[in-house]
């Protein structure tokens, strides 16, 4: 009998065996791995048979036209929308589609939205420490105390993020950048082996792109970065590869300078943009 | 314990137990200590008054609490309250004993007068000041653990959970006005005479019930400050602001949401436990919708979320509501929408917004509404 076989097998740990918790596996080399998924709304495919995988320590950019699928992808990660059919695992053991949104969360995938959302009436060292990796039940949540450890984790962010001198600051005074990068501040304060990042650069001056170039770039290799944008200067400024979304599935996959010359790329997509933008 | 002692370390909490402190000392040695015929002579009748003021005023906090902090506008904190009122009634009711109207030692007189022969099971035990007042907490903390378990793990909020915690209260209210549920009917639990021993007429009873519920505000609200003041506390403020972006962040926000809405439901439970024996009965007409949105007006006639800001509004709004419908009864209603009018147009924050604009302080105390988002 198969199921006897498969008890009787010693090379297989039980899904049950394995706690919730234990480190993401990722000596295969992948730490997303998406294949075949499906998802429809009223009949819509969103999703359509989309297979992806992200390596480890990679920086991916994701672009694609409106009603790509991108959102749609980032809401199947993070558990908020369950697909019709496809396997998505984190690593080689966390079967993501098991999992519930904050589960995924404490796993260290981490998401940016699209629209800057921090909260407002607390300063931005507050930010911080609520989205410090913690025991988030709530008596260990009433009785947490501020540890120097803490102090010093929060302050390394603050850095790493350059708003040092925003510490004490209510976070509803922040420019709109700062509010993005406090955002993915508050990301990096669980220690996110995956970061989903939506659109960040919309809405930005200049120089806030180059510094939030800067900062994507020096994530990566820490941690694995998806990027999801529409701003093409931008992406071909932080990415080595690049992955372009359309109808719900992959068109093409590769170095910008590869999926621009695409021809498919440029009918569906670039199109006229592409003369102006990628010549 | 440390998060206890927090607010301890708070200027503003030192001062909110000062005031309370000097204000429960004078009341008590202006009943105590000066004539009857002195201009200052404060009579047991306005001790009385201010005692159920100080309950009404823990009340509010506990709504602060859900509404200021969590950002859950509950418009049926009265049931929390009445149920409390009623655990305290229950026991009150058997202290009565054998002096009621029929003489009977083991039935109240309504349960005499509709002929019931025994004692109902969920009366038993309030014969016991332990069980009863340990029932005063738990009444109130089962009702809002069952009722916020459904609500929030679906993800009820808004105006939708406005809505059905008035719909809670209003059935409650239709529910005890029934003779058969055993709790009096629309006469609800009166005719009191003793608490603890000591007979509920006598003036020393009323001063330490007056006592008993400045204390019972002061650790109320020490309480309310520590939560708010703890890391918990913050993520009550992130959940009320961007609540989907807690989630993210690995909080299970229903279960903070529980969590706080039990512990103000008791301490509205608490509340209305001190309020009964001050006022001598116990009807269904707390469970009025009506009572509990007005519990909601003295809240943003303070200032919301600022805890403090509670305690003046449900003392001033009450204040207001014993001259005014002693001077013009008819008018009270059109008096308190005129009151609630002025002050969110000239004072959107409450008075507490205008005592902190008074004694502006360097930046904002964390969790505190900006303008913003008091209009919305």
């Amino acid at each position: 009998m198969s199921i006897l076989g498969s008890l009787a097998s010693r090379d297989r740990v039980f899904d049950f065996l394995v706690p919730a918790d234990s480190p993401v596996d990722v000596r295969h080399g992948p730490i997303l791995y998406l294949e075949d998924v499906t998802v429809s709304f009223d009949g819509f495919k969103a999703i359509d048979t989309l297979n992806l995988t992200i390596d480890d320590g990679e920086l991916r950019c994701i672009i694609g036209p409106n009603g790509a699928g991108k959102t749609t992808m980032m809401d199947i990660i993070t558990g908020k929308t369950r697909p019709d059919s496809g396997k998505v695992w984190f690593g080689s053991r966390h079967d993501l589609l098991t999992m519930s949104e904050p589960q995924i969360a404490s796993l260290g995938i981490g998401r940016k939205f699209q629209k800057p959302t921090v909260f407002e009436a607390l300063s931005v060292f507050e930010n911080l420490e609520l989205a410090m990796a913690a025991d988030k039940r709530i008596l260990p949540t009433l009785t947490a105390r501020m540890t120097g450890e803490i102090r010093e984790r929060i302050d390394e962010v603050l850095l790493t993020i350059g708003l040092v001198e925003q510490r004490q600051r209510s976070a509803s005074i922040l420019s709109h950048g700062q509010k993005q990068w406090l955002e993915i501040g508050m990301l990096l304060m669980q220690r996110p082996r995956l970061l989903l990042v939506d659109e960040p650069v919309a809405g930005m001056t200049e120089q806030e792109m180059e510094r939030t170039a800067e900062l994507l770039t020096g994530l990566a290799g820490k941690q694995s970065v998806v990027v999801v944008e529409h701003d093409m200067g931008f992406v071909r400024s932080i990415a080595r590869k690049v992955t372009v979304l359309h109808q719900g599935s992959v068109l093409a996959e590769g170095s910008m300078d590869q999926v621009a010359s695409d021809p498919r790329v440029v009918e569906v997509y670039l199109g006229a943009e592409a003369e102006e933008e990628l010549a | 314990m440390h998060w206890l002692g927090q607010p301890f370390r708070e200027r503003s909490t030192l001062v909110f137990l000062g005031v309370l402190l000097l204000a429960l000392a004078a009341v008590t040695l202006l009943h105590v200590a000066v004539p009857p015929e002195h201009p200052l002579y404060v009579s047991i009748y306005t001790v009385n008054l201010f005692g159920k003021y100080l309950s009404y005023a823990l009340l509010a906090v506990a709504v602060d609490l859900v509404w200021g902090y969590l950002g859950i506008l509950s418009l049926g904190h009265g049931a929390f309250f009445a149920l409390g009122g009623y655990a305290m009634g229950m026991y009150l009711m058997r202290q009565i004993g054998d002096r009621g109207d029929y003489g009977n030692p083991d039935l109240p007189d309504f349960m005499v007068f509709l002929n019931w022969d025994s004692l109902p099971w969920y009366w038993q035990g309030f014969d016991m000041a332990w069980f009863a007042f340990l029932m005063v907490l738990l009444a109130p903390g089962l009702l809002a653990l069952l009722f916020g378990f459904l609500a929030f793990r679906s993800r009820v909020t808004g105006v939708y959970l406005s809505i059905i915690t008035q719909a809670l209260t209003f059935a409650l209210m239709l529910a005890f006005f029934r003779n058969e549920m055993g709790f009096g009917g629309n006469n609800g639990l009166t005719d009191f005479r003793e608490i603890l021993g000591f007979n509920l007429r006598s003036s020393d009873t009323r001063l330490g019930l007056f006592l008993a519920s400045g204390a019972a505000l002061a650790i109320g609200y020490v309480l309310c400050r520590a939560i708010v003041a703890s890391k918990l506390g913050r993520v009550c403020v992130a959940t009320r602001d961007a609540e989907a972006r807690t989630r993210f962040l690995g909080y299970r926000v229903e279960r903070f949401q529980l969590f706080v809405f039990v512990v103000s439901a008791m301490l509205a439970g608490l509340a209305g436990a001190l309020y009964v024996p001050q006022v001598g009965i116990i009807n269904p007409s707390e469970f009025s919708p009506l009572f509990s949105i007005e519990i909601v007006l003295w809240v943003a006639l303070g200032g919301r979320a600022t805890l403090y800001g509670a305690v003046i509004g449900a003392i001033l709004v009450n204040y207001a509501k014993t001259v005014f419908t002693g001077v013009m009864p008819d008018a009270w209603l059109f008096s308190l929408g005129g009151l609630f009018v002025l002050v969110t147009v000239l004072l959107p924050r409450g008075v507490a917004g205008l005592l902190a604009f008074r004694f502006r302080r360097r930046g904002k105390s964390p969790g505190s509404l900006s303008g913003r988002e008091v209009s919305a």
